[in-house]
C-alpha cells in the first residue's frame, strides 16, 4: 500500500538578491555546464542558500500532519514543491491521489467577473469539472454566505468577502490529499468555526491532510503528528504534545542568544558622558557562601558585590539594580534608597553588597543590570550590562515553568 | 503535454471565456471590437492602395481591396494572439506561482480567445463578400491547411516569447515593435508579386507566404505556390516544436523567477 505523500532527501535552494547580476553570473554556469555536461547541483553559488536542507518525511493514507516552525523555516516552500508549483533542486518526492492546496485561495480570481463567474474558474483551476462545481454550487454560496453578492463583480467585495468565497470553493473540491498554509484565519468567528468544522469534517472522511500553521492551538487539536522546520531542516517529529513544547524551547533559546549577542556586542550601551563620573570595576556574583559564579540551582539565593570607584564627588547617588530576562521581562527592580543605603557624598573607591536571598527566578538567562542615578534619579552617570547569570534546575524532574517559582499550596 | 493540456481542458476553456467574457463586459463596444481592428486597417489599405495608384497611374481596383480584406483578419488573428500571448504569464502572475496546472494553457487561452475575434470577423466578411459575389471555388478546400499552419505557427511562436518574457522583460517592447511595423513587411496591404525581384525574401516570411496562399486561394482562385506553402508548413511545425519544447524546459522554473 503505497503512502500518500513521500518527500525523499529534497534540497531546494533559491538566489537571494536580484535576478541578474548581468551577463557576469549566467556565463560561468553555462560554461561550467558545457565543460561538465552537467550541472553541479550541490554547489552554492554566490547569493544562493538552502530552503531545505535534506528533508524526508512521509504521510500515510487518511494521517493529519503538522508542518510548525519559525518564519523562514521551508514550511511554505515543502508545500509549494508538493503542489510541483517548483521543483526540487535535489531528491524526489511522490503524492498519490488527487492533490489540492489551500495555499492561495483567492489566487484564480478575477476583478471584472461576478462571485458565480469566479466560483466556476477557480473551481476549475484548482481541478474540479464543470458538473462538479455544477452539483456543489449551491453549497458552495452557502458556506461563503455571499448569496446576495453572488451575481456581483467580485471587484466590488470586501477583502473578506473575497476570501470567504475563495476559501468555501476551496474547501469543497474534494481531494485526496490536501495541503494547507495559513488559510483559516479569514472572516469572523462564525466562519471561522465553519472553517474548524469543515476541517474536521475532511479529516473524518479519510482525506490526508497536510497543515502548516502558527497557530498552534489549531495544530495540536487537529494533528497526529507535527513535523517541526527550522532553517530548513527537520528537527524534530511526533505528537504534538512532545513537538510543540519543543519548539517552544528553541525559540526561548534562540532569544537567548541573540539578547546575549546584542548586549555582548554593545548595543544595549547607552554611552552618557565622555567623562566618566563613576566606574563600576567588578561585579562578583554568589549564592550563599560561594562566590564568583554564574550558574544557580533554582531555589538558590542570589547575592552581588558591586565594587566601583568615584572619580568626582557625586551628591547622593541612587545605585539600581534591574533583573532582566532574555526576552527582555523585567523581573523585578530595586534601589539603594529603598534599600536604606545612601551616600550622602561619594568620592572614591566603594563596594556594595545586594542580597536577593531566595528569588525563586524559573530557569533562564537573566541580566542584572546595574545603574548609577544622581539624586533625582532624572540621569544615569553609568549603565552596566555586563553581568548576565543562568538559574537551571538539574535537581527536580518536572518541568518548572515561568518567571518565578512562588511556593504554592493546595489543599482539597 | 498534450495530453495534460487534454486532461485540463476545462481549465482551457474558462480561461479562454475568462478572457473573451473580460474583454467584452464593461466595453460599449460589444463585439463590434472584433471587427474593428479588421475595419480600420481594411480603411488604412485602401488609403495606401489610393496613393499607390495616384502615383502609377492605375485604379485602385476592387480586387485589391478584397485582397486586402481577406489577408487583414489572419493578420490581426496573428498579431494579436503574439502580443496577448507575451503577458500571458506575467499578467497571471498569481496563478503561475500559486496553483499548478500546465502552464502552456495561459497562453493557449489568449490564442483562443483571438481565434474567436477572428472567428466573429471572418463571418462578417464572408457576408460582405457574398454579398460583393466574390464567389466560391472548389480552391477553398486548401483553406483548413492554411489555417491549421498559420495556427500552429502562432502557437509555437506565442509560447516561445510568453516563457521569454517570463525570464526577460524586455521581450515584449521588442515584440510590440516588431508587430507594429511588420504591416508593412508582410504582403498585406499589397501583393508579394507587386515587388518583383523582392517577392521571394517577402515571402521568406511565413506569414507572407500563408497569406499569399490565402490570398490565392479565396480570391484569385488559384492554387496556392505549392513551394512556398510547403516551406510555410515545415516553418510552423518547426516553430511550434522549438517554442513547446522551450515552454516545457522551463516550466519548472516559471515560479521562482517570475
Amino acid at each position: 500500500m503505497s503512502r500518500a505523500i513521500e518527500f525523499n532527501h529534497v534540497w531546494k535552494k533559491f538566489r537571494r538578491g536580484e535576478k541578474f547580476n548581468a551577463i557576469r553570473d549566467a556565463v560561468p554556469n553555462m560554461v561550467r555546464r558545457v565543460l561538465r555536461r552537467e550541472v553541479v547541483r550541490t554547489h552554492l553559488e554566490n547569493r544562493e542558500f538552502w530552503a531545505l536542507n535534506d528533508v524526508s518525511f512521509n504521510v500515510e493514507h487518511g494521517e493529519v500532519v503538522g508542518i510548525i516552525g519559525p518564519n523562514g523555516a521551508g514550511k511554505s516552500t515543502i508545500l509549494k514543491l508538493l503542489s510541483k508549483i517548483m521543483e526540487p533542486t535535489q531528491g524526489t518526492m511522490a503524492i498519490n491521489g488527487r492533490l489540492s492546496a489551500l495555499i492561495e485561495v483567492t489566487a484564480g480570481f478575477h476583478p471584472e467577473l461576478t462571485g458565480r463567474e469566479n466560483v466556476y474558474l477557480n473551481g476549475t483551476i484548482l481541478g474540479m469539472k464543470r458538473q462538479e462545481i455544477d452539483s456543489k454550487f449551491d453549497e458552495i454560496v452557502e458556506f461563503s454566505g455571499l448569496k446576495e453578492f453572488i451575481d456581483t463583480p467580485v471587484k466590488r467585495y470586501s477583502s473578506g468577502m473575497f476570501s470567504r468565497l475563495g476559501f468555501s470553493v476551496a474547501a469543497h473540491v474534494n481531494p485526496d490529499v490536501l495541503l494547507v498554509d495559513e488559510v483559516l484565519a479569514v472572516g469572523d468567528i462564525a466562519f471561522q468555526s465553519k472553517c474548524a468544522q469543515k476541517m474536521r469534517e475532511l479529516l473524518n472522511s479519510g482525506v490526508t491532510i497536510v497543515l502548516v500553521s502558527h497557530n498552534l492551538t489549531l495544530i495540536q487539536s487537529l494533528c497526529k503528528r507535527t513535523i517541526l522546520l527550522n532553517k530548513g531542516q527537520v528537527m524534530k517529529e511526533g505528537p504534538p504534545q512532545e513537538v510543540i513544547p519543543f519548539y517552544e524551547d528553541l525559540i526561548y533559546r534562540q532569544k537567548e542568544e541573540e539578547f546575549r549577542h546584542k548586549v555582548e556586542s554593545g548595543a544595549y550601551q547607552v554611552k552618557i558622558q565622555t567623562q566618566e563620573a563613576i566606574s563600576i570595576n567588578k561585579v562578583t556574583l554568589s549564592t550563599g557562601s560561594s562566590s564568583g559564579q554564574n550558574t544557580y540551582e533554582v531555589f538558590a539565593p542570589i547575592s552581588l558585590d558591586i565594587e566601583f570607584e568615584a572619580y568626582q564627588t557625586l551628591d547622593d547617588p541612587v545605585f539600581l539594580l534591574d533583573i532582566v530576562r532574555a526576552d527582555g521581562v523585567l523581573c523585578c527592580a530595586s534601589n539603594s534608597r529603598t534599600g536604606g543605603v545612601k551616600f550622602e557624598t561619594l568620592k572614591g573607591k566603594d563596594a556594595l553588597h545586594i542580597d536577593l536571598s531566595q528569588m525563586n527566578l524559573g530557569p533562564g538567562i537573566y541580566l542584572a543590570k546595574i545603574s548609577v542615578w544622581d539624586k533625582d534619579m532624572l540621569h544615569p552617570y553609568i549603565i552596566r550590562n555586563k553581568d548576565f547569570f543562568k538559574v537551571v534546575n538539574t535537581k527536580a524532574d518536572q518541568r518548572l515553568k515561568g518567571i518565578f517559582l512562588p511556593t504554592i499550596t493546595w489543599s482539597a | 503535454m498534450f495530453t495534460e493540456i487534454l486532461k485540463y481542458r476545462d481549465l482551457l476553456f474558462m480561461l479562454t471565456f475568462r478572457d473573451i467574457r473580460i474583454r467584452y463586459k464593461q466595453a460599449a463596444m460589444g463585439f463590434l471590437w472584433a471587427i474593428f481592428m479588421p475595419m480600420v486597417a481594411v480603411a488604412a489599405g485602401v488609403l495606401i492602395k489610393k496613393a499607390m495608384a495616384v502615383v502609377s497611374g492605375k485604379y485602385v481596383d476592387l480586387l485589391g481591396i478584397v485582397s486586402i480584406s481577406v489577408k487583414v483578419l489572419p493578420w490581426t488573428f496573428f498579431i494579436s494572439s503574439i502580443r496577448f500571448c507575451v503577458q500571458s504569464l506575467v499578467g497571471n502572475r498569481e496563478l503561475v506561482t500559486k496553483i499548478y496546472f500546465p502552464k502552456e494553457v495561459l497562453p493557449l487561452a489568449s490564442i483562443l480567445a483571438c481565434l474567436f475575434d477572428f472567428a466573429v470577423s471572418v463571418v462578417v466578411l464572408t457576408l460582405i463578400l457574398t454579398f460583393f459575389k466574390l464567389g466560391t471555388s472548389v480552391y477553398l478546400l486548401w483553406l483548413p491547411v492554411i489555417l491549421i499552419f498559420l495556427f500552429m505557427f502562432t502557437v509555437g511562436l506565442g509560447l516561445l516569447l510568453a516563457a521569454a518574457n517570463l525570464f526577460f522583460r524586455d521581450v515584449k517592447y521588442v515584440v510590440e515593435v516588431i508587430l507594429m511595423f511588420g504591416i508593412f513587411f508582410t504582403p498585406v496591404f499589397y501583393n508579394a508579386s507587386a515587388f518583383g525581384n523582392w517577392r521571394n525574401l517577402l515571402l521568406i516570411n511565413p506569414i507572407g507566404s500563408l497569406l499569399e496562399a490565402l490570398n490565392s486561394v479565396i480570391v484569385l482562385k488559384v492554387h496556392p505556390d505549392f513551394f512556398w506553402l510547403i516551406y510555410a508548413g515545415l516553418t510552423s511545425v518547426i516553430m511550434l516544436y522549438i517554442g513547446a519544447s522551450v515552454f516545457r524546459k522551463t516550466q519548472p522554473i516559471f515560479a521562482e523567477n517570475i
